[in-house]
């Protein structure tokens, strides 16, 4: 007879962390089948019910873009030289602002469409944590596609430092899914959770520089944007897009260094969370 | 030491509580997500507003044997197969489960309605655990299972709800499972799909442990080799006596239907039913299938009703009539006296199946032909099986 898997459900965690961490990505690797089934349902469904289809992956990021746009060229507001053309960087910064955002809403609203079978079927819960990821991949990769397309027409040409943009990219998306995963148990609690990071988001793009570069004298502004984690994270994508001298490397580092241990330690809390999760939601 | 190796699912003093509230839910929901960061090892008390959804439940099932849920709505069956299944914790106790699991509940969860049948095959196959390459080989025997081919390609929302089935069964009844969990799917579908289902299950029944929740007990009683009667949450009975629990299950039912529809003043002022063996379960008549059963009465009818005839219908649970009796199959009509009638019929060989039957009253005036009095649910009855019948009942043969 084949070996049996033994599977034991009770109360309590008899086992330690790290061996979580470990069933985690074992499932992670067993269920890749099922991760990109995931997408590449969510992808065609979104897309086959929409006559402009993939177009609305850039509609949001151009009409924010075009708002700063229309700001700066009527003289509403003076904003400091960025160096490039003002309508590019301000498509890339809402650009890559738009990627962030989108994934650290990606575990919890992937987690919500799921709720149909969480509570119905016992499979790889990260399956739906990575098909997030593959889905914000894919809808960057468009993105980016119209962004080459704007670089050259506004005469600041490929970069070689293009071919470090995967990396950092890779890194944005997996520090916003960490930040994703440690607050999508209780997000599926509570609703608030969702709106009031939605919201909390608005603010903080103010203090980040997303349509404007940081400030060159000193004041809060310039403090608060370089304590800001999320800083390094733009600075250095749009660093790369433009072929400049990243600014903070350093800072970029540190950041993409902690979010691998925070990811692992989303993964925990949300492998352990979801029995939790399944109870309370599902009738 | 080959004795332990062959139980797949040993559940032990299974407990778990639900909260009656949802805002208290949450909040506890938001509690228990703390605590389970630091390991939850407290004994688990009753909350304000919580209390046990299933309550201290232990069974072994060994690979070949079927154990039937029953119990009615709210009962926890449902509960009790999410835990064994993993989607939820058990607040006290522990499962242990050996092998693989296999689930038939609420068949096509997560199919995409825009996407088309042959897609959602992959996504549904997919979440239950097959392999690309797995269901590629498997693809067109699911499609077949399904007899749905002419609308594979075809948008699942446009899907009637008994093709979704269809699909969802063809796609699930590909596992291999060593524990299968079989929760009220084949009450879906249209007969010739239940017929095929029902096979096919009993061909996975041989290889593995079956978990069986459902609410026909001719099902059940044809599946299950053992069987839980919960109540509550808790267990009121189990074993492997199927026929007694059955038979308890359909005495919980309590028949509060009675209607009486009279003209001219016909009473039914009273009715008994009797067996030879006379046996009584929980105050009502308990016969085995094919014992000669009297039932008896008297009706008080006004002095001009001179003639009547008599019906006696035969519902079962599911208020369908199965079986009558007519007074006109051996007399023309019937003669009161004194304004009362006082019937007696024997039926030989009542050979019903498994279930709990009501016995509904017509009276007909013979002369006018019109209906005097029709009773509802005038008395009832439990019958066991002595044999296990797919049918209503059997027929009375001679076999050498």
């Amino acid at each position: 007879m084949q070996h049996y898997q033994t599977k034991i459900y009770q109360k309590e965690h008899s086992k330690g962390v790290l061996s979580y961490l470990k069933d985690s990505l074992n499932d992670i690797y067993s269920s890749r089948f099922l991760a990109k089934q995931l997408a590449v349902r969510d992808i065609k469904a979104q897309y086959r019910q929409s006559y402009f289809g993939i177009l609305w992956a850039f509609i949001t990021p151009l009409t924010t873009a075009f708002v700063w746009v229309f700001l700066s060229l009527t003289g509403t507001i003076k904003l400091t030289d960025t160096g490039v053309p003002y309508p590019l960087f301000a498509f890339t910064g809402t650009l890559i602002w738009s990627m962030l955002k989108e994934a650290i809403n990606a575990p919890i609203s992937n987690t919500n469409s799921a709720k149909g079978i969480l509570s119905k079927i016992n499979f790889p819960k990260e399956a739906l944590v990575i098909s997030g990821i593959y889905k914000l991949l894919f809808n960057s990769v468009v993105k980016f596609v119209m962004l080459f397309g704007f670089l050259i027409f506004f005469g600041v040409g490929l970069h070689a430092s293009l071919v470090w943009l995967p990396f950092v990219l890779l890194g944005i998306l997996v520090f916003g899914t960490a930040l994703g995963l440690l607050i999508t148990p209780v997000g599926m609690l509570y609703k608030d959770v969702v709106k009031f990071i939605n919201l909390g988001l608005t603010f903080i793009m103010y203090i980040t520089p997303v349509v404007y570069v940081i400030p060159k004298e000193d004041g809060l502004m310039k403090t608060l944007m370089e304590l800001n984690p999320l800083t390094p994270l733009i600075v250095t994508t749009k660093d790369f897009v433009f072929g400049t001298e990243p600014m903070y490397m350093g800072y970029f580092l540190i950041i993409m260094g902690l979010s691998i241990p925070v990811f692992f330690m989303g993964l925990i809390f949300y492998r352990i969370s979801i029995p939790i999760i399944v109870e309370r939601m599902s009738a | 030491m080959k004795e332990d190796k062959d139980v797949l699912v040993k559940v032990e003093g299974l407990s778990k509580k639900f909260c009656k509230d949802l805002k208290t839910s949450l909040w506890y929901g938001v509690k228990d997500l703390a605590a389970n960061v630091v390991g939850n090892k407290a004994e688990r008390q009753l909350r304000d507003k919580e209390f046990w959804a299933v309550k201290d439940i232990n069974f072994e099932l060994r690979r070949g044997e079927c154990l039937g849920l029953i119990g009615h709505n709210g009962a926890g069956k449902s509960t009790l197969l999410k835990i064994l299944n993993g989607l939820i914790k058990p607040d006290e106790g522990k499962v242990t489960i050996n092998g693989r699991v296999g689930a038939l509940i609420e068949l096509g969860a997560g199919f995409n309605p825009i996407l088309t049948g042959r897609e959602n095959i992959y996504n549904n196959g997919a979440v239950l655990g097959f392999s690309k390459t797995e269901i590629d080989t498997k693809v067109e025997d699911i499609i077949d299972f399904s007899e749905i081919r002419e609308f594979i390609d075809m948008p699942v929302q446009n899907y009637s709800s008994g093709m979704k089935v269809r699909l969802g069964f063809a796609v699930a009844a590909q596992m291999e499972p060593d524990v299968l969990i079989i929760d009220e799917v084949l009450s879906v579908g249209d007969l010739g799909f239940r017929i095929k289902c029902m096979s096919k299950i009993q061909k996975l029944l041989k290889n593995c442990a079956v978990i069986f929740v459902s609410h026909s007990m001719p099902q059940v009683a044809m599946v299950s080799t053992e069987y839980i009667l919960m109540q509550k949450g808790a267990v009121v009975s189990g074993g492997r006596d199927v026929g007694a629990g059955i038979e308890q299950y359909f005495s919980k039912f309590s028949s509060k239907n009675k209607q009486v529809l009279s003209s001219k003043n016909v009473v039914l002022e009273e009715i008994e039913i009797t067996s030879e063996a006379n046996h009584i379960f929980e105050n009502q008549l308990s016969i085995n299938t094919g014992d000669v059963v009297t039932i008896s009465g008297t009706l008080s009818l006004p002095p001009h009703i001179k003639k009547i005839t008599m019906r006696l219908g035969i519902f079962n649970i599911e208020y369908r009539i199965v079986a009558e009796v007519d007074s006109r199959q051996t007399v023309d009509y019937l003669e009161p006296k004194n304004g009362q009638y006082k019937f007696n019929v024997v039926i030989n060989n009542l050979n019903l199946r498994y279930g709990k039957y009501t016995v509904h009253v017509h009276v007909m005036d013979f002369d006018t032909n019109e209906k005097v009095l029709r009773y509802s649910d005038a008395t009832t009855f439990l019958v066991k099986n002595t044999l296990p019948i797919g049918a209503d009942f059997l027929l009375p043969c001679e076999w050498s």
